[in-house]
């Protein structure tokens, strides 16, 4: 199945895109330059609020007349109100965060809904490059060396299944696909998805 | 081009109608002197409130219709003008002298109605709210019942929380720029050092001096104070490091060696040709009140603006160590708290407090996309 595509978005960027309800209070962290908050501004009349760690992206998300804080995520996060936003995005950042599991905690506790997504560590590339290189593994989705990566943590799809349901998360929707980082068309990956996906995007709500 | 201004005045408060202080004191008649540019629209729903910093005044961009041609233009020219960052095309800016001030406004060099002489100490403590209040009686004058941003640095951005906290309805937009929700002991500290240099002065004369020649030097030394905590460490180390001035070895005396004593001296005696020694102590005085805090507690105060939303750009430097940015972030914080709308960026600069009227696109970009960016909302 290939996804219609929104213009302009990346692939996973769509996806994500295409789950947020029309007039909904949005939370993008790491947002960039603001791409997905624009896009969803102007198609979905959200109420958008970004926070990004890089001054010069942050500067250029107010530019585009975004609402967006320059910080740190972790230290962002904790002044909100509860469910302060319908949904909060964490878009191919949990792999980079010290504390995954505080940082979703908090993260439920400010948006009704958490979408999450992240490279899928398990694909079979992967797989074959630490089987027969014996090799730390690197791919388009993961293009950094051991030493130099800022990607400290090694996520599968099947890993993040089995953390939501330890911690207390339902999983509402999920969505493995494959796509290249830049690249704005992919394909949604309906079997063997923790071999095939390259990417995991997950939308999750704490139970109650 | 640059655009002609004329400096107007409105006064109000003649007695009984006279303003009720946050001190619980009375003052009227009060002048405040303020300009505009650019042009209000039919609706009236294109103002902007720009509010100056401690010294400032209200010649924020242009020239004086009467002024020569090589006349430096107002505090804030390469940001208010046509096409500019507050594009005055677009917007109708507003910039008030302020209360207890000496360039146009009522003050304690002011001539007190009781006696026929300046007020001098009998001039009423002034808050930095009674200068809100003060302001809002000129846009209700000018017919104005919202104000499309209201935007400002340092006191000047005290005087934009402020307005968010007593007339959140008027508030469309606010900008608060290197500024804080309550003076620290460390800006308190440096303010009550300045007073003390000008009430040492012997000319201070217990604030009596208008018909003398005043306490010019203490004055003076207040200025270098300021300016010190205007500049920044890295700013004073790389524009005067440890350079002489006109000579090449010590002098071994106290006529001053140094590059920076020079410019400091020279920025204590330009002051004191334009400023009033008492506006000085009522204006630090008016900074070192400031404490959001007070109107019960931040985030009360500001949860009054959430049946009414504003949008908020705060801005902090990375050099100013006069209002940090963690400062900045104690305010966005409470934003947040209160469910505002609110935008942060940092900026780096290395010239200290004094940034934001220094020429910068990148402050002149992000105030022009915040401001274009309500349009849309």
């Amino acid at each position: 199945m290939v996804l219609p595509l929104p213009e302009h978005l990346r692939f996973d960027l769509a996806v994500i895109a295409s789950w947020i309800e029309p007039g909904s209070r949005v939370l993008d962290l790491g947002c960039g330059n603001g791409t997905l908050l624009a896009w969803l501004k102007q198609h979905k009349q959200i109420q958008g609020t970004g926070i990004e760690q890089d001054k010069r992206k942050a500067a250029t998300c107010i530019e585009r007349g975004l609402s967006v804080l320059q910080g740190d995520i972790k230290e962002e996060v904790a002044d909100y109100p509860d469910a302060a936003f319908d949904f909060v995005i964490l878009s191919q950042t949990l792999q980079q965060v010290y504390q995954p599991d505080v940082l979703l905690k908090s993260l439920s506790r400010i948006g009704k809904q958490v979408i999450v997504s992240f490279p899928n560590f398990s694909h079979y590339r992967i797989r074959m490059q630490i089987l027969f290189k014996g090799q730390a593994p690197k791919s388009r989705q993961l293009p950094y060396s051991w030493y130099d990566t800022p990607n400290i943590r090694v996520i599968t799809l099947a890993d993040f299944r089995r953390f939501s349901r330890e911690v207390g998360y339902t999983i509402v929707k999920e969505c493995a696909i494959n796509t290249h980082d830049e690249e704005r068309s992919g394909r949604v990956v309906a079997f063997f998805s923790n071999l095939r996906a390259t990417y995991g995007i997950f939308l999750i709500e704490k139970n109650t | 081009m640059t655009e002609k201004i004329t400096k107007q005045y409105f006064t109000y408060g003649d007695s009984p109608n006279v303003q009720l202080l946050e001190s619980g004191l009375e003052l009227g008649p009060i002048t405040i002197a303020y300009e505009t540019l650019g042009q209000l629209n039919g609706a009236k729903d294109n103002a902007i409130l720009i509010c100056h910093a401690l010294t400032g005044d209200s010649h924020v961009a242009g020239q004086y219709c009467d002024d020569p041609p090589d006349t430096p233009p107002g505090w804030w020219n390469f940001m208010v003008g046509p096409g500019k960052g507050i594009d005055t095309d677009r917007y109708f800016v507003i910039c008030c002298n302020v209360l207890g001030s000496c360039m146009g406004s009522t003050g304690p060099a002011s001539i007190n109605p009781a006696t026929d002489k300046p007020y001098g100490l009998d001039f009423p403590m002034v808050t930095i709210g009674d200068m809100v209040d003060s302001q809002k009686q000129l846009l209700n004058h000018l017919g104005i019942r919202q104000l499309y941003s209201v935007i400002g640095g340092s006191v000047g951005g005290m005087q934009v929380l402020e307005w968010c906290v007593r007339y959140p309805e008027m508030v469309r937009s606010a900008i608060p720029i290197a500024t804080t929700m309550r003076h620290s002991a460390l800006a308190i500290a440096f303010n009550e050092v300045a007073r003390q240099a000008i009430m040492a002065d012997p000319s201070w004369n217990k604030g009596s001096y208008y018909e003398g020649s005043g306490p010019h030097h203490g004055l003076a030394v207040a200025r270098m104070i300021g300016h010190v905590t205007y500049l920044s460490d890295e700013a004073m180390r790389k524009k005067f490091g440890r350079q002489l001035q006109n000579k090449e070895d010590f002098s071994f005396n106290f006529g001053g060696d140094f590059q920076v004593e020079s410019y400091l001296r020279y920025q204590g005696s330009k002051f004191v040709k334009r400023f009033d020694a008492n506006s000085v102590l009522y204006l630090t005085k008016a900074a070192d009140y400031f404490d959001l805090k007070n109107v019960e507690n931040t985030v009360e105060s500001l949860n009054d603006l959430s049946h009414k939303q504003s949008k908020f750009l705060v801005i902090s430097y990375t050099s100013d160590w006069l209002y940090p940015t963690y400062q900045a972030r104690e305010l966005v914080q409470a934003l947040k708290r209160s469910r505002q709308d609110v935008s942060f960026c940092e900026i780096e600069a290395d010239c200290g407090h004094d940034a934001f009227l220094i020429e910068d696109s990148r402050l002149t970009n992000l105030i022009r996309g915040f401001l274009d960016g309500l349009a849309t909302a």
